[in-house]
């Protein structure tokens, strides 16, 4: 069942007030509400060098109500595999293992650890928090910055690659759950979260994580970023189960009716795309709008 | 002596970790490490072994894997050798601060580029400064009986221990090994219990950020810095030095072997002349002695077993008498000199001994390494003559 209100959440918070996350932080929503959606005593989450690391707090103080286990900026997907494999080992199979990563931690240094790990059919969620950039150190370009957007490494042509499709790579893993979900759709998150918990084998959920400082926008905006993301179709919301695809969220109400925004009115609220030029945001409308046509063909299609 | 088995270092290694009842292994082949790594999939396939086996991607992921495991309350178990190891590299470190007791076994390869498969001992030198125990092994017996012992090492004193032997030189040579029985290891290793384990409502943050100076937590108590835990990893290091010899006394009374402790020693009772080395090339170095003896020249063997925590008590007692001492080993600390000579020499140095000392490399890459070449070398310290130091190199 769909959880309709907010007030259907759970009320107890596992993440105290004292984060060291910067304000309007993406991911410190996404893992507020991600945690409401787990049981938080039989969780053990797998966090590597990222700002995750920081949200958690400096010894020996940790905001967070979770255990946390941090790894190598390499090895989360490994990690969580150790995990898995010694709370089977010590007959403690009850406990739910949950990687947070991310993008740079999961699209570049972390992909091999997490293509073995899904290849192996690990029982565990990976979740990787898109921000689309390495926002620890800086806002760094990743795998994952959009085509047009200035960051720390593209200074000043800005980044000229697509981002590398990451759903597509997961996918052809064959795991049973995939999802993408975002902090402006805490619903669909929570949701997605509860669902991914009562799958046994790997799960991914990838959530689009805005970040004010590395975007470059005003931090009330935040959820105002993430919804537009989705309204324009640069992040789809959806669930692949078993190969299965479904649109949720605003994305299956956008797919029913309605129009998409467009990639211009994303852009111009986010100064790391200042320098974007005509010509690179209709390749990213291209790029997304292509995208749309297949998911919405597969959403269709879906039985 | 009831079951002996004519067997490789590896599959004593193999056999070893069985043994201990290790709980998780994660393991990525590499030459001349490979059959450890099947010989444990075997097992754990038929079932004779109960433990969760993970057929990682790479060796930093088996690293990882384990690390993890180990912090969740399971007995773990890797091995690797050359590249792999230096591929685990930043693990390696990670399993030392992690505080966790990960037995490794390494098979020593030369590294490349270019490649080699062949032994010598410059993978497991490379990671002498990562925080690990490194014990050193000189016949296959000794792969299975320090293995054994390995386990106890590192939950006694939660640091990873690295067990290092020589690739094909005993990973792929067969000798009769005994092994001991079920029994005798359960008695030395009780079951695995951590103070590390997880428990329900226990939100800990393992491996947090830290700052350099010692913090309060929420309770009001002071908590170390990165220094501080710094500090104790150095300190329990050198502690362990106690632990790797009161194992090697305990396994010694329950299964009537024993095999030094930090150091063994060979015909050094009145020794005038010492060599010193670390692995089979120690035991080798036996034979120069004999050699040496039979001109007439009083000489013995000091072979490292525990290069990390290095022994330096025991070295500077060993050799407090000699007037010559020379080290072979096979690796190079580039840019300077052999490791092991490296250490030892700054050891006499603190005991203010001077003996005639000189080192020499020998044996990269697997070059065969002769008794009369290190008798010849030996003689060159004996003749106040050094040489370049390098056994039988061209070029
Ligand atoms: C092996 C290694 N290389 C580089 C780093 C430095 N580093 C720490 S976090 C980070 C970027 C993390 O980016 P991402 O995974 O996208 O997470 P975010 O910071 O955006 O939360 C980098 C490069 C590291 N910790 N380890």
């Amino acid at each position: 069942m769909a959880t309709k209100a907010v007030r259907e959440l759970p009320r107890e918070e596992f993440i105290m007030p004292g984060t060291r996350s910067c304000a309007a932080c993406g991911l410190m929503l996404t893992y507020r509400h991600a945690l409401k959606a787990l049981n938080h005593k039989k969780t053990i989450v797998a966090v590597p060098a990222s700002c995750m690391t920081v949200l958690h707090g400096v010894y020996p103080i940790t905001p967070v109500k979770v255990i946390c286990i941090n790894n190598p900026f390499a090895a989360t997907g490994a990690s969580a595999s150790g995990l898995v494999a010694g709370l089977r080992a010590v007959g403690k199979e009850d406990y739910t293992v949950v990687a947070f990563a991310g993008d740079g931690g999961t699209y570049d240094i972390g992909i091999q650890a997490l293509s073995g790990a899904f290849e192996r059919g690990t029982n565990f969620i990976y979740v990787c928090y898109d921000n689309e950039g390495y926002m620890n150190t800086g806002t760094q370009r990743s795998s994952a910055s959009p085509t047009g957007a200035i960051t720390s490494t593209t200074p000043i042509l800005a980044k000229l690659q697509q981002k590398k499709d990451m759903i597509g790579i997961v996918e052809a893993h064959g795991i049973p759950y995939v999802a993408t979900a975002s902090p402006a759709f805490p619903l669909d998150l929570y949701d997605k979260f509860r669902a991914a918990k009562d799958i046994t084998g790997s799960r991914y959920i990838e959530v689009h994580a805005p970040c004010p400082p590395g975007w470059g926008f005003p931090n009330k905006d935040l959820i105002k970023m993430g919804k537009l993301a989705v309204e324009t179709g640069i992040h789809v919301l959806f669930e692949i189960r078993d190969g299965n695809f479904k649109l949720t969220s605003r994305s299956l109400a956008l797919a029913e009716k309605g129009r998409k925004k467009t990639v211009a009115d994303y852009v111009k609220g986010q100064t790391r795309f200042k320098k974007i030029s005509g010509e690179q945001i209709r390749a990213l409308q291209e790029w997304t709008d292509r995208r749309w046509e297949e998911f919405l063909v597969r959403h269709e299609k879906r039985r | 002596m009831n079951n002996v088995r004519i067997i490789t270092a590896n599959t004593a290694a193999a056999i070893a970790a069985a043994l201990c009842r290790v709980q998780v292994i994660a393991a990525y082949p590499i030459t001349p490490q490979t059959p450890v790594t099947e010989e444990l999939a075997e097992m754990v396939e038929k079932g004779e072994l109960k433990a969760e086996y993970l057929t990682v991607e790479s060796e930093h992921s088996a690293m990882a894997s384990v690390i993890a495991a180990s912090q969740v309350g399971a007995r773990v178990f890797t091995a690797t050798s050359a590249n792999g190891l230096l591929y685990m590299h930043e693990m390696l470190h990670w399993a030392a601060g992690s505080r966790v007791p990960v037995v490794m076994a390494c098979v020593n390869r030369g590294v490349g580029a270019p490649w080699t498969i062949l032994n010598d001992q410059q993978d497991s030198i490379s990671q002498r400064d990562t925080g690990w125990i490194q014990l050193y092994c000189r016949n296959s017996q000794e792969v299975l009986d320090t293995l054994v012992q390995a386990f106890r090492i590192a939950e006694r004193s939660l640091l990873p221990v690295m067990v290092c032997y020589d690739g094909f030189v005993l990973s792929h040579a067969s000798t009769p090994v005994e092994i001991p029985s079920q029994e005798e290891v359960d008695r030395l290793l009780p079951p695995y219990s951590t103070a590390m384990g997880i428990s329900e409502g226990d939100f800990m943050n393992l491996n947090p950020l830290i700052l350099s100076e010692p913090r309060q937590d929420s309770e009001g108590h002071l908590k170390p810095g990165y220094m501080d835990l710094r500090y104790r990893l150095q300190e329990d290091l050198l502690a362990a030095m106690e632990t790797i010899q009161a194992t090697d006394r305990e396994f010694e009374s329950i299964v009537g072997r024993g095999w030094g402790g930090l150091i063994w020693e060979y015909r050094m009772d009145d020794a005038e002349h010492a060599l010193v080395s670390m692995g089979s090339l120690a035991s080798e170095s036996t034979l120069a002695a004999d050699e040496m003896r039979k001109q007439g020249l009083r000489t013995g063997v000091v072979g490292v077993r525990a290069y990390r925590p290095f022994p330096s008590e025991a070295l500077a007692r060993a050799l407090s008498g000699v007037a010559t001492a020379t080290v072979f080993e096979k690796d190079v600390s580039y840019g300077y000199s052999g490791a092991l000579a490296t250490d030892l020499k700054a050891t006499l140095f603190d005991k203010g001994l001077r003996p005639r000392f000189h080192s020499y490399v020998a044996g990269l890459g697997g070059r065969d390494v002769r008794p009369e070449q290190l008798v010849q070398a030996a003689m060159e310290i004996i003749t106040g003559t050094p040489g370049r130091g390098w056994i039988d190199v061209h070029g």
